[in-house]
Order: C-alpha cells, then sequence, then structure tokens
C-alpha cells in the first residue's frame, strides 16, 4: 500500500517535471462560440506541447481555430473546457494582465497617443518598475529593433515595417516567457516579409525566448520554425519540425496545405504498395492492408521518356515552364491525374512534349501513406 | 462621353441661395454686436458709438449676479452629465450587442426627442413633491434638471469617439500587464479626452443658455442670465441686453476656439 502511495506520488513528480520543460502546455482545450445546437467549436480538444526556447508556429487556413488557441494563452478568451498551462502551473483562468505572456498583434495595436519609446516602456511601467531600470530596457529594445533615432516620434508617423518593430520591441521589452505573434506579417509587402522574417528568426535566436507564431503561409512556417503545429477545422491535424511535416504528412489535409502534392490510390498487403497499373513500391513500415491513399511530391517524381519495364506509364498531358522548373500534368492509365516537377536544363526546352507516353517512377522512400 | 461630375457649386442660382443663407444666419449676429455700442436709448435707432451699455451691463449687481449662477450651474451641469455620459458611452460600446442596445439608446438620447417644455413642466411637479415632502430648497434642483437634460449632448461625441477607437488598443493594454483601472486611465482614457472635452463644452454651452426648463424649474431669485434678460425684455428693452449678449457670444467663441485648438494638437 505505501508502496503504491510512493510510486503514485513519483509519477506525479515526474509528469510535474516534464510539463515544467515545456513553455506552454494545452490539454483537451475546448472553445465553442454560441449556446446550445448553434455552438461553434472554434477548438475542438485540442492537446499541444511548445517546448522552452523553440519557435513553433501554428499554422492553417483562416477559421481553422489557431488565433483561437493564442488567444487561450494569452488570457483574452477562457477555454470552454480545458487546460492551459504555463511552465507546468495552470493559467487557464488567469487574466492576461497576470499573464508572463506577450502578443504581437495582426493590427499591431500600438497606443497612438505615445511615442514609440513610450510604447515599448508600457509594459514595464504598468508593472511598476523603477524608472530607470524603464529607461535602459526600452533604450536596448529601440537598439534590437534597430529604432534608436525614432524613439520620441509618434507611432502614426512610422511607416508599416517600422510600426511592427515597435510592436515587437513592445512585447519583448518585459521580457515574457512566451512571445504570441499572431499573422504580424500579413498587412507586410512580399520583400519587407522577407526581411521581417530574418528579423524574427534573429531576435527569437537572442532572446532566447519561446515564440509562438500563427500564420496561414505555409512557405513563412516551414522557413522559420523548429516545429509547427498544422491545425484544421479546429483539431490539431499534425505537429512536427518543418522536414516532417512536408516529407511525412499523416494526412490529406497537411499533405495539400503544405506545397504541392500527388494522391494516388493504392493497395497495400502490408509489405508492398501497388498502384494503378501494377507498379510497385515498398511501402513504410507500419503499412496497414487494404485499400490505402499514397502521396508523393511532384518534385519525387521522375519520368522516363519511354515506359520501361517497372514503371508506371503515363501521357503527359501539358508541359508548363516555370523558370527554374518544369513542371509536367500526367494522366495515368486509370484516369489519376499527376504532376511531375523537374529541374529546368540550360535551354528551358522541355525534354517531353505533350501526347507522349512516359514511364514514371517514384524515388525510393518518397511514397508516403495517409491516415485517411 | 463621359458626364463631368455632379457638382451643387455649378447650379445656377447656388453663389445668391449661399449669400441669402449666410445673410440670415449672421446678420441678426452682427446687428446685435453693432447696437450694443449704440449711444441711444433705443434698440432700433443709431445714435453714435459708446461703451456705456457694457459699464452698465457690468455693474449691474443683478446681471453680475444672474451670470454667476449661470456659470456655476453651467459648470457642474456639464461635469455631471460628462461623467454620467462618458461612463454610458463606455457601456454601450464597449461590449458585445445585447438585446435592447437600440432601446437604450432612445433611452439616453430621450431629452433630445421630448418637447422641452413638457420635460420643463414634469420637472416642476417632480420638484415640487421633493420641496414640499423634504423642505430642502437651493439651487441643486436646476442644477439637476440642466444636468439631465444634457446628458445626451455630452453623450454623441463621446460615443462618436469611442466608436472610433480601435478596441485592440485596450486589448494591447491588458496584454502588457495593465489592470482595468490602469487600462481606463491610461489607454482608454487619454484618447477619448478630445470626445469628453467636446461632449462637456457642448453640455456647458447647452445649459448656459436654457431658458424654458429654468424658467419651470427656477424659485425665487434663482435668475440665470438667459432668465433675467427675458425678465427686463418684459419690462423695457435697452442695448444692455446687446451687450450681455454679446459678452455670451464672445464667451462661446473663445470656448470653440480653445476646444478647436486643442483637439488638433491632440490628433
Amino acid at each position: 500500500m505505501a508502496l503504491r502511495l510512493h510510486n503514485m506520488i513519483k509519477i506525479k513528480r515526474e509528469r510535474v517535471t516534464l510539463s515544467q520543460q515545456n513553455a506552454v502546455e494545452a490539454r483537451n482545450a475546448v472553445k465553442a462560440f454560441g449556446q446550445g445546437d448553434n455552438a461553434v467549436r472554434a477548438l475542438n480538444d485540442v492537446s499541444i506541447e511548445i517546448r522552452k526556447g523553440e519557435f513553433f508556429t501554428l499554422l492553417g487556413p483562416s477559421g481553422c481555430g489557431k488565433t483561437t488557441l493564442l488567444r487561450l494563452i494569452a488570457g483574452f478568451e477562457m477555454p470552454t473546457s480545458g487546460t492551459i498551462l504555463l511552465e507546468g502551473a495552470d493559467i487557464t483562468y488567469l487574466p492576461p494582465n497576470q499573464r508572463p505572456v506577450n502578443t504581437v498583434f495582426q493590427s499591431y495595436a500600438l497606443f497612438p497617443h505615445l511615442t514609440v519609446a513610450q510604447n515599448i516602456g508600457f509594459g514595464l511601467q504598468m508593472q511598476g518598475r523603477p524608472k530607470a531600470e524603464v529607461k535602459a530596457t526600452v533604450d536596448r529594445m529601440l537598439a534590437l529593433v534597430k529604432l534608436e533615432a525614432m524613439a520620441s516620434r509618434k507611432t502614426s508617423q512610422l511607416s508599416g515595417g517600422q510600426q511592427q518593430r515597435v510592436a515587437l520591441a513592445r512585447a519583448l521589452a518585459p521580457s515574457p516567457k512566451v512571445l504570441l505573434l499572431d499573422e504580424p506579417l500579413s498587412a507586410l509587402d512580399l520583400k519587407l516579409r522577407r526581411e521581417m522574417q530574418g528579423e524574427l528568426k534573429r531576435l527569437q535566436t537572442e532572446t532566447g525566448i519561446t515564440f509562438i507564431f500563427v500564420t496561414h503561409d505555409q512557405e513563412e512556417a516551414l522557413t522559420m520554425s523548429d516545429r509547427i503545429g498544422v491545425m484544421s477545422a479546429g483539431k490539431l491535424q499534425q505537429v512536427g519540425t518543418p522536414r516532417e511535416i512536408y516529407t511525412r504528412p499523416h494526412n490529406r489535409f497537411v499533405a495539400s496545405f503544405i506545397g504541392e502534392t500527388n494522391f494516388l490510390p493504392a493497395t497495400s498487403d502490408g509489405s508492398t504498395l501497388t498502384l494503378p497499373g501494377g507498379y510497385q513500391i515498398e511501402a513504410p513500415a507500419g503499412t496497414k492492408a487494404g485499400q490505402v491513399t499514397v502521396t508523393v511530391r511532384p518534385e519525387q517524381v521522375k519520368l522516363s521518356p519511354t515506359p520501361e519495364a517497372g514503371t508506371l506509364p503515363a501521357t503527359v498531358r501539358g508541359v508548363v515552364y516555370m523558370g527554374t522548373d518544369m513542371n509536367y500534368q500526367l494522366h495515368l492509365a486509370d484516369g489519376t491525374e499527376i504532376e511531375a516537377c523537374v529541374v529546368s536544363d540550360v535551354t528551358g526546352e522541355a525534354a517531353l512534349a505533350a501526347g507522349q507516353t512516359v514511364g514514371v517512377r517514384f524515388t525510393p522512400g518518397a511514397a508516403q501513406v495517409l491516415e485517411d | 462621353m463621359a458626364t463631368k461630375s455632379f457638382s451643387v457649386a455649378k447650379l445656377p442660382g447656388f453663389t445668391a441661395t449661399a449669400v441669402i443663407v449666410f445673410v440670415t444666419l449672421y446678420l441678426p449676429i452682427l446687428t446685435l454686436v453693432a447696437y450694443s455700442f449704440n449711444a441711444s436709448q433705443s434698440v432700433a435707432i443709431w445714435g453714435g458709438f459708446s461703451w456705456d451699455w457694457y459699464v452698465k451691463a457690468w455693474n449691474n449687481d443683478a446681471v453680475k449676479d444672474a451670470t454667476v449662477r449661470s456659470l456655476l450651474i453651467a459648470v457642474c451641469a456639464a461635469l455631471i452629465s460628462t461623467a454620467v455620459a462618458t461612463m454610458a458611452a463606455l457601456g454601450t460600446t464597449r461590449r458585445k450587442a445585447f438585446k435592447g442596445q437600440t432601446f437604450i439608446y432612445v433611452m439616453i438620447n430621450q431629452p433630445l426627442m421630448v418637447p422641452e417644455i413638457v420635460t420643463a413642466v414634469s420637472l416642476l411637479i417632480l420638484f415640487g413633491m421633493i420641496k414640499q415632502a423634504t423642505g430642502i430648497q437651493g439651487i441643486g434642483y436646476v442644477i439637476f434638471a440642466h444636468a439631465a437634460f444634457c446628458i445626451p449632448f455630452a453623450y454623441l461625441p463621446i460615443r462618436a469617439r469611442l466608436e472610433g477607437m480601435d478596441m485592440t488598443l485596450e486589448t494591447a493594454a491588458a496584454d502588457l500587464y495593465a489592470s482595468p483601472w490602469q487600462t481606463f486611465r491610461h489607454v482608454t482614457l487619454p484618447i477619448l479626452l478630445p470626445g469628453v472635452i467636446a461632449g462637456a463644452m457642448l453640455a456647458f454651452v447647452i445649459s448656459l443658455d436654457d431658458v424654458v426648463i429654468t424658467e419651470f424649474v427656477k424659485s425665487g431669485g434663482q435668475d440665470t442670465l438667459p432668465t433675467y434678460m427675458l425678465g427686463q425684455m418684459r419690462r423695457q428693452l435697452t442695448p444692455e441686453i446687446n451687450a450681455i449678449s454679446s459678452m455670451l457670444l464672445a464667451l462661446t467663441i473663445v470656448l470653440l476656439t480653445a476646444f478647436f485648438l486643442l483637439t488638433r494638437k491632440n490628433d
């Protein structure tokens, strides 16, 4: 009896230390808007662990619940059920001003009646830090975002990119445990956005603060993140490194939302996948037997000018010149359409013409079997 | 052929209409100011330039008394109505749409719709009952009445300002460790201030100007400047009235200019 109790305490303790390694943790978070039958579940039982010091991106189309999850972590909304933990401590019902978490808003939400320096110092001032400390931190933040010359300007006198930097500096100044970024780059033009992506990554590395970044832009997610959580319809679809998400998507949604991809029906006997036309490839470990859907990225589809033995015969439907790449639209015997992406040669001429019958192979290991 | 954009200014008779409108608006006021410097006893026959009526008005204890009372009432009414209107505006805009919202708007703006004379009579009756029951007299009744009908005038500019304000700013303040009170004190109020000042000034001018409700609610010896002037006119009409009116006009212009400069600086 005593031993069992001892073991239970031990297990509990281990759990606690594990939770403390996570910057933020959501457990079975549900957020419903509306009441009764009209209720919409913006978040439907989401559990996620975000580690200390990582650049974590919540990626998904608009309305997938990513911003709602961010608002639960910030404290702007309370979950209908579930728990939010910050470094192991339950903060589910703590008001936003008592959470050591800061937000960079999509609209920046800079205070129009205050100067750049006053905006940046706002959080520290509200915390009642000494004046000298506020000033020192503000100066350090101004240097960090390279806006020293703008300290006494009103925020309305700044460009979009500069306002973005002020919003970042303001949120970083109180040294939060977690920085939340709600699509902060969506209002910037492409060039500035690229620049800010690098800037954000630099700030994250320099400060070591955990960043939770919300975006619908898959390229942004792939280039900046340590890990990505893909969301759709209020559910977390997959969590992994950009590489894992791109090369090993779990389901159809993740595969199609990130990058271009092909879907093919296949029959599995557990070790071999048979595709239409009798083309056979090795099944990834753990593939169940029966009818499955296989996904292959266009750049992993290799073409040979003639349908040799052991390839999948296909007809070229069209060729699109994309500059760096040549995009072939292919038609399989069973009616499935797939795409192949081949690096352009020096002339930019297509090696294969429309109407030609070609042989298709997939790079070994490139095919991924989807869960649904 | 593309049609030229429609412009009211190009319609025939536009200039003439504009001139008529401006003359109708400002000629009476100009006449009033001009005749305040009239040396003769008449408000209609010019008898040369003089400051006499200003001196007379200035030395008239009844005028002084009424002016002080008018200013006291207007300041109190403006302060009370602005405070109430600010709370009402915060209550009606700082939240999601709620049931009966339109009803609340109508209730707040009610004094704008109800004929003033109805408000005046009902206040007279109500205050009469209270005075009889409690025996309490004083200027408080007039102040209360003024504050009540000034609320919608103060409410409108404050609400307009609040509706134009991004609510994310308050969320951002809360995110940056500001308590609800700090958020109001450091973010909402400073941004709202031009609206609050506009509301207070509008309430002040409306109160300063009121005749009907004051006439009904005031007790003996509680004349405000407008009711004093009305009383004077029943007896004799002298340019002293013009002089007092001109000074009121000057005060209004000073207030409006101050407000204009103040809000321009803030934006």
